[in-house]
């Protein structure tokens, strides 16, 4: 909760923008992706997009990750060689260098994000060798570390992805995604498959992590839960367009907005 | 074998492939060699052997072969194992060519699995027998993927396999097919040969030129090219080594096959080059088990049949 304050306290801008995203808007052919999306994030700050299935979040994530050209808008990361600059302006080695280096992207299914081929512990020290690690020893003794801090017996340290439980292969992702030291995560559902009691410890240790490392945190979930857990700031969205935005406990307690509050309201209550 | 390409009776084109495809090809190698490493797509053509029997290597032989080459063509190392013997006849008998087991004779030599242990001379060809060219194909299974590694030079994904080998024997154990770097561009898998052979690759006086027929690509490594076996600083790329020498010549140093020789643990290790073996062999060296009768067997058959 560094950057929120900060903000509002003088209105002054203190921290510079890691992105920036200015009328985004992305259509398949006449189907509406999402239509004039606009925010900032700022360094150590985690933004979570709630909203219902077909609401745009996945659109916008994927659009500003990199991974999908929108159809009109930009989208400017700070990037330590370049500064503040559209990714989709850079050259297309620019842009992959820049995802290796500076992103962490950690997929809702461990499947899309692991190398299900490759162990567990190749998969985590895989980030480190496209930067430019050429040390095996070193990078053995990182992986091993890294298996620590997510809590996963580093003794299986060599067993291939599909030997670890869902929750597990959860953790392995988020090890590979931390260890090469990004500054901004992108996140899509990242608890969506497990089951209650793994979730709530995945995102504990997430919580934890991101608050120790500092990170910038772009988070997209249906679950409020996970949204009051992880975000300092919402954007709710609804058919493509985002309908609120405010800091969690704003929106959580007093939605504005008639789709949040129905969002809201529709938590089941144990 | 008859002579005389222009005679009627002859059933099929000079070297086998038409004159447009041999053209196509040869262009396809010309690109190979301006650009060291990188794979140059072709059209590969169906050959009278299947895939996986050495077709890329022989639409390679068939695009540069002429009458007054002398051809040369191992398998494991042999001149006369069936599959050698008879791409062998088969040039023998299309392209009218001399053929020889001498490496220092030969002008195109096609291979697979091994690079001669007699060092290559400028105006020699190698020709290598490639299954799979894209060494990335293992760990990264999109087409579109690794060509965009290659293009950006992303070589990282490479390190993964050899932290692998590492993690499970302690040492990089792959032994054959061991990623290269080209004049530190491109990521190169120099097709089945072993690691043993690797360090020949590097400044060869000789042209190595590499082809995959399924897989329909091409590549090369020119002459006097700087070839490097990708490692990691704290576990060097190093090649195999025998506590034994050469049962039948005695080398030390060379490439050894393991021959078992009954169901009693009765073993030998001879050279896998036969013609640097029977060389060797013929200015007098001895090796343990010289007087052996397997030893003798291929003195009485010799492989190339005399023309």
């Amino acid at each position: 909760m560094n950057a929120i304050p900060q903000v509002m306290a003088g209105g002054a801008i203190q921290a510079a923008p890691l992105l920036r995203v200015e009328g985004l808007t992305k259509s398949y052919g006449h189907v509406v992706g999402c239509r004039d999306v606009s925010f900032e994030i700022r360094p150590g700050e985690v933004l979570g997009i709630v909203g219902e299935s077909g609401s745009g979040k996945t659109t916008v994530l994927n659009c500003i990750s990199g991974r999908l050209p929108p159809s009109s808008g930009r989208i400017e990361f700070d990037t330590s060689r370049f500064g503040l600059s559209d990714i989709y302006g850079l050259s297309e080695p620019d842009r992959r260098r820049m995802q290796r280096e500076e992103w962490g992207f950690v997929h809702q299914n461990p499947r899309d994000g692991l190398r299900m081929r490759a162990s567990g512990g190749a998969n985590v020290a895989e980030p480190l060798m496209n930067l430019g690690n050429r040390h095996y020893g070193k990078m053995r003794q990182a992986t091993i570390e890294w298996l620590e801090r997510v809590e996963l017996d580093t003794r299986r340290i060599d067993d291939k992805p599909r030997h670890f439980s869902g929750g597990m292969q959860q953790r392995i992702q988020v090890a590979r995604n931390l260890i090469h030291g990004p500054r901004l995560v992108f996140m899509d559902e990242p608890t969506g498959g497990l089951d209650v009691s793994v979730q709530a410890r995945l995102l504990d240790l997430l919580r934890e992590l991101v608050r120790d490392l500092g990170l910038a945190v772009i988070i997209v979930t249906h679950d409020m839960a996970v949204a009051r857990l992880m975000a300092d700031r919402l954007m709710v969205m609804k058919g493509g367009h985002v309908v609120e935005t405010g800091l969690t406990d704003q929106v959580l307690d007093d939605p504005q907005h008639p789709y949040s509050q129905l969002l809201v309201s529709s938590v089941l209550q144990i | 074998m008859s002579s005389g390409s222009n005679k009627p009776e002859r059933y099929y084109n000079y070297a086998y492939l038409d004159e447009q495809t041999k053209r196509m090809i040869r262009r396809a190698i010309l690109k190979a060699l301006a650009i060291p490493g990188y794979q140059v797509p072709f059209g590969s053509r169906e050959m009278p052997v299947p895939y996986g029997w050495g077709t890329g290597g022989i639409q390679l032989t068939a695009a540069i072969i002429g009458p007054s080459d002398v051809y040369k063509c191992i398998d494991q190392g042999a001149d006369d194992t069936t599959n050698a013997v008879s791409i062998r006849r088969f040039f023998a008998q299309v392209a009218d060519v001399a053929v020889t087991e001498d490496t220092g004779e030969a002008t195109i030599i096609q291979t697979r699995h091994r690079i001669p242990e007699k060092p290559l001379k400028e105006g020699q060809v190698l020709v290598f027998q490639v299954p799979q060219p894209e060494p990335l194909r293992g760990l990264e299974p999109r087409e579109t993927e690794t060509r965009a590694m290659h293009a950006y030079e992303e070589y990282g994904l490479q390190y993964v396999s050899l932290y692998e080998s590492v993690a499970a024997y302690g040492r990089i154990a792959s032994t054959v097919g061991y990623p290269t770097m080209i004049e530190e561009r491109y990521l190169m898998s120099p097709s089945p040969i072993p690691k043993f052979d690797n360090p020949k690759m590097g400044d060869n006086e000789a042209i190595l030129l590499f082809g995959a027929g399924r897989e329909k690509r091409i590549y090369a490594v020119p002459p006097y090219t700087r070839v490097r076996s990708l490692d990691f600083e704290d576990y060097p790329f190093e090649t195999q080594t025998w506590e034994e020498n050469c049962a039948l010549c005695g080398a030390e140093g060379s490439y050894l096959d393991e021959v078992i020789l009954d169901d009693a643990g009765e073993r030998m290790f001879v050279c896998s080059d036969s013609h640097f073996c029977a060389e060797r062999r013929a200015a007098g060296h001895v090796g343990s088990m010289a007087d052996h009768a397997l030893a003798h067997l291929e003195d009485d058959q010799p492989a190339v049949e005399p023309a």
